[in-house]
């Protein structure tokens, strides 16, 4: 089942053209890697699936409906969580507290407080943040912020993640460590998109992967595929 | 056992405040009501502008807007309605009035939306006064007075209402989604947070109690007309005491506007020709050694409070 299908998707911001006339599938339960370089389009398709921006012409259609028009938080409360390439996390507020405001306005069934209680603990314990959970946002490590704001994701109960460059910023252990985790979430049964720079960990974690270039899709496959094919080498990969 | 008797304790000291309050008016000279009426509503409109601005930022000058328009309903209302109808009433329409302003300028941010919100003032000002030039053909109005003392009782139910009112938003859902939208309404909105709704309902709010405050303090002043009631300086004044004060706690912005007021009076009646001096003066002083208010003295207190026992031990 298909569970993002992106129709003739356009953006245009005055002359530049962020994305063109795009087609996509995501399949459900998929780790979709979507890679290409600065400019490509990536975090304006996140954008426009999530809501934030307002496609100019096509659709966008998510669990068989149609989305490209509703508001963020609508889409947010249907099971599309989103994480930001340039961290957004609440400086002041305890780590608790962002994962309860994700799980109660995420979602339509948010349970009774004792329920909230375990939910959010089990949460805070599956991305590893269980020992800080009364430090501030703003007090936590980068690596920290962004698992964070996977929790605060993870805590509307969502169908599809879109994680913006989630290593960006990381050291080589700390990407080690949000490698398992997004195998984990995936494990779960969450779908993810994520958008990376990071080529080894794309090419271990994604089962398939698409590759923008100007708006557009220059190649789709698995990691294999996206590795010989001579466009990507060309406009990104270099050799 | 400890922790409780602290969770307690604000409830004991409000209790006990309201106690002293509601006996006032018996043992005290009717200056003395009239003085903290005075206070009380500055303390109601500092409350309330903290409702909203506190948590979120954004910072309104509106407030005049919905103090004057409660001045006005009571002006239209209060020959033919008992006080607190026409209290609930002022509320009302500056609950309406704030729940069309903002749904339609609460897209604004930052400076774009103080400048709005100041404008409005203006605007509501100016429409009234045209309204009262060219259809009524009278500018003011006299308002039939009430007794002080119905007045400050009036005022002190508004300023329980507002406490109970702030209390209940900061430990509720709608507080934690305040808070969010304060520090990213983007990251908000992705969690599933309707902004647009939260912040005009939040706002509406406010807008009730500086309107139900504007509609008991007309009473007091038996002529009003526009310049009166939408006067800036009720915009201004919660303002500058929220920042002497501080929004974090609930305490804050009560002392705040009652040291600030007090200040204001002691100022106008000892040095009538220097108080505006001598304000901006303080004020500086202030904001230069008090960056965070009153209640960044006070919690460095409690901090150092709190920590000594331990490092005792």
């Amino acid at each position: 089942m298909k569970i993002l299908e992106a129709e003739r998707l356009s953006k245009h911001f005055g002359g530049l053209t962020a994305i063109s006339g795009l087609n996509m599938e995501v399949e459900q339960g998929a780790i979709l890697g979507l890679i290409g370089p600065n400019g490509a389009g990536k975090t304006t398709l996140f954008n426009l699936f999530s809501g934030a921006l307002r496609a100019d012409t096509g659709v966008v259609r998510f669990k068989g409906h149609d989305i490209t028009r509703l508001k963020p938080h609508r889409i947010a409360r249907r099971g599309l969580a989103r994480t930001f390439q340039s961290v957004k996390i609440f400086s002041r507020m305890p780590v608790m507290d962002h994962v309860r405001l994700g799980y109660l306005f995420g979602r339509l069934d948010a349970g009774e407080k004792g329920e909230a209680d375990r939910e959010i603990n089990e949460i805070l314990e599956f991305v590893g943040l269980a020992s800080v959970r009364d430090s501030r946002g703003g007090d936590l490590i980068l690596a920290n912020q962004k698992r964070l704001e996977v929790a605060r994701a993870l805590a509307g109960r969502p169908d599809l993640l879109l994680l913006d460059e989630l290593m960006a910023g990381l050291t080589p252990t700390e990407i080690a460590e949000a490698m398992e985790l997004v195998k984990k979430i995936g494990r779960r049964g969450v779908t993810i998109v994520m958008i990376e720079h990071v080529m080894k960990a794309i090419m271990s974690i994604c089962g398939r992967i698409i590759v923008l270039d100007h708006g557009l899709k220059i190649a789709e496959g698995t990691p294999e595929e996206i590795a010989q094919d001579k466009t990507v080498i060309e406009v990104y990969l270099g050799e | 056992m400890k922790t409780r008797a602290k969770t307690y304790r604000p409830f004991i000291a409000a209790i006990t405040l309201l106690a002293l309050l509601v006996g006032l008016p018996g043992y005290m000279s009717s200056y003395t009501v009239i003085l903290l009426t005075n206070i009380l509503m500055y303390v109601v409109l500092t409350l309330s502008w903290t409702i909203f601005s506190g948590p979120t930022g954004y910072i309104s000058l509106a407030s005049a807007a919905f103090f004057g328009a409660g001045v006005y309903v009571s002006a239209l209302f209060s020959s033919s309605l008992p006080l607190p109808l026409v209290a609930m009433g002022g509320g009302a329409a500056s609950f309406i009035l704030a729940l069309l302003v903002g749904s339609l300028t609460l897209r604004l941010k930052g400076m774009y939306f103080t400048m709005f919100t100041f404008g409005l003032v203006e605007l509501v000002r100016n429409s009234v006064h045209w309204w009262e030039v060219n259809i009524t053909g009278t500018v003011g109005r006299i308002i039939l007075a009430a007794d002080n003392t119905a007045i400050f009782y009036s005022m002190v139910a508004i300023f329980v209402a507002v406490l109970v009112v702030s209390h209940w938003i900061t430990h509720s859902r709608l507080g934690l989604a305040l808070q969010a939208i304060g520090e990213s309404e983007e990251a908000a909105a992705h969690s599933g947070v309707n902004v647009t709704k939260v912040k005009t309902v939040t706002f509406a709010v406010s807008a009730f109690f500086m309107g139900a405050s504007g509609a008991t303090m007309s009473m007091r002043w038996t002529y009003i007309d526009p310049t009166t009631a939408f006067n800036i300086q009720f915009s201004f004044m919660p303002v500058l005491m929220a920042i002497f004060g501080g929004t974090g706690h609930l305490y804050a912005p009560i002392a705040g506007a009652t040291v600030f007021s007090l200040l204001e009076e002691v100022l106008t009646t000892k040095f009538p020709y220097y108080y505006m001096l001598l304000f901006g003066l303080i004020m500086l002083v202030v904001i230069r050694f008090m960056p965070h208010g009153l209640e960044g003295v006070i919690e460095t207190w409690r901090n150092r409070e709190k920590r000594e026992p331990s490092e005792a031990a």
